[in-house]
């Protein structure tokens, strides 16, 4: 293997090439498998066909690498894995000359390749994961906007599944938001929320208290008629917390309370 | 770390005996606190709790020590403390975890206060002998 | 350790500004001193600014609470302005309300509420 190093590299190399159709330039190709390659002959000369054994981390920590970059370019596990099992592709030819001992020594490394394709399936997975949770973390930071809906007033417009998670990164931002903006009012719109566990209720209502702690008052608008038999039926205390109809009823209440925001009509809670 | 919480080496031991001390637990589990990656809320609960068993510890138990030390599971990081004193002890657990309840000066929000600011709560006593509260709080 | 937090006059009202993790003496010497001022100065009002307080646990609560009943009974209103949103949330957790204490979010809508109640006299709220 050692002896025709570059013929096998070359064809190799050819058989992934093909498969990546030009989403790899070549140039990138011929260095990654050259020095995959390389590390491969490192290890087989340096002892075993063992893909776990210490000899083979160099081999490993470069198919990491390799494998986590196709994964961040979006190719499919098999585009990613080909890259190894091409080799044993391309050792075939080489049986139709070989000996008896030639073949032992094909199905020994084809263990190996196995072994190592499969440890790049592994890395792929490991990378997607990341990348997927990396996703939704970021989705969750997307999907709760506090925004300013006029001075001293600012707005939680919730649409979606709230799950308790969420629902406590909505209740830290919206705290924040009123420190940052100075604002006495702040309006929790979930018009677009179909449904509301105890729990979620329960962080809702921390989150109205924790504001009334601060000196901040929320209001809770857009209750659809399914969450409020939900609430009356989990035997949810929602007190005497302000609810509204719709986001502008809540922007009326709002505004008829905070002596500022209309020049001065009304006055404070 | 290979054996989380057993470890003796990262535990740290602080007095309990007087109000001063009280504000030095506090601020040796934030310093922790921070060390575990525990987010500002979190940091924030863990804090208040430990201020609030080692006022017990204090008042209730005639003082004792809080040891504390950063604890590791599934990947997770977080904080462990125990708070033990030789004093009384309580007579009845289900009645001092009862919000309101207090056999001292304080408002009774201490024990069951503490156990909602915290994700793992344990608590030994036996009367006549002492009083051990052990928390935990995890990186989310 | 303990000592005594300096008391601000503005106007007519108190201000006191939590910096530190205190200690229970100190906190206690506060509810004595504040009591004291309120009297000396005739003051309306008192405002205890908590913004760089870390955390308020229940000894701090009901001492808020209880300076609140003695201003009142002074005929002062207190306010606690700028509690830090962790703050706020760990004392629900606690279950603790801060019964008959207002708060603002900041100084300034503090001494709008002390405003408004001298203007609107002492029957208002």
């Amino acid at each position: 293997m050692t002896s025709r190093r570059e013929e096998l590299a070359q064809g190799w190399i050819e058989v992934v090439s093909s498969t990546l159709a030009r989403r790899v330039s070549r140039t990138e190709l011929d260095q990654e498998l050259h020095e995959l390659y390389g590390a491969i002959l490192e290890a087989l000369r340096r002892g075993g066909v063992d893909a776990a054994g210490e000899h083979y981390a160099e081999v490993r920590a470069l198919l990491n690498e390799i494998s986590r970059n196709r994964a961040r370019q979006g190719f499919s596990p098999a585009e990613t894995a080909i890259g190894v099992f091409a080799l044993k592709r391309g050792l075939e030819p080489l049986l139709d000359e070989g000996s008896a001992e030639d073949v032992a020594a094909y199905l020994a490394l084809a263990r190996l390749t196995d072994d190592l394709g499969m440890f790049t399936v592994d890395a792929y997975a490991a990378t997607r994961e990341q990348i997927i949770s990396a996703q939704a973390e970021e989705l969750l930071e997307l999907s709760t906007p506090v925004v300013k809906l006029w001075d001293g007033i600012i707005g939680v417009p919730l649409v979606g599944t709230l799950d308790s998670a969420r629902t406590q990164v909505v209740m830290e931002k919206l705290l924040q938001a009123l420190v940052d903006t100075g604002s006495a009012h702040a309006i929790i719109d979930i018009t677009g929320v179909p449904a509301v566990d105890t729990e979620v209720a329960q962080h809702l209502l921390k989150t109205v208290v924790a504001a009334r702690l601060m000196g901040a008052e929320c209001i809770v608008s857009g209750i659809r008629p399914q969450i409020a038999q939900t609430i009356v039926a989990l035997g949810i205390e929602f007190g005497d917390i302000v609810t509204k109809a719709t986001l502008a009823d809540a922007l009326r209440h709002a505004l008829r309370r905070s002596p500022g925001a209309l020049g001065g009509a009304g006055s404070a809670a | 770390m290979t054996s989380p919480g057993l470890d003796p080496e990262g535990t740290r031991i602080q007095l309990i005996a007087t109000s001063d001390d009280v504000v030095r637990a506090r601020q040796l589990v934030r310093t922790l606190a921070v060390g575990c990656g525990l987010s500002l809320v979190d940091q924030t609960k863990l804090v208040t709790a430990a201020s609030e068993l080692a006022r017990n510890t204090l008042s209730y138990g005639g003082g004792g020590t809080m040891s504390a030390l950063p604890v590791e599971r599934n990947g997770r990081r977080g904080v462990r403390l125990s708070f033990t004193d030789e004093g009384p002890g309580i007579p009845d657990i289900d009645l001092a975890l009862r919000d309101g309840w207090s056999s001292g000066s304080g408002m009774g929000l201490g024990l069951s206060g503490a156990r909602r600011l915290v994700d793992e709560f344990e608590l030994r006593t036996v009367v006549d002998e002492g009083t051990t509260v052990t928390v935990v709080k995890w990186s989310r | 350790m303990s000592e005594r937090l300096p008391i601000l006059r503005i106007g007519g009202n108190l201000l006191v500004s939590i910096q530190a993790d205190l200690d229970d003496q100190t906190v206690m010497n506060l509810q004595e001193d504040l009591a004291e001022h309120v009297v000396r100065h005739g003051a309306r009002g008192v405002i205890i600014d908590i913004t760089a307080a870390e955390i308020v646990d229940s000894f701090v609560g009901r001492m808020l609470s209880t300076i609140a009943s003695i201003s009142r009974l002074l005929d002062a209103e207190t306010v606690v302005v700028g509690m830090r949103p962790a703050v706020a949330i760990t004392l629900v957790e606690l279950g603790l309300s801060l019964g008959g204490v207002r708060t603002a979010l900041n100084l300034e809508q503090g001494l709008a509420i002390l405003a408004e109640r001298s203007s609107a006299g002492p029957a208002a709220r």
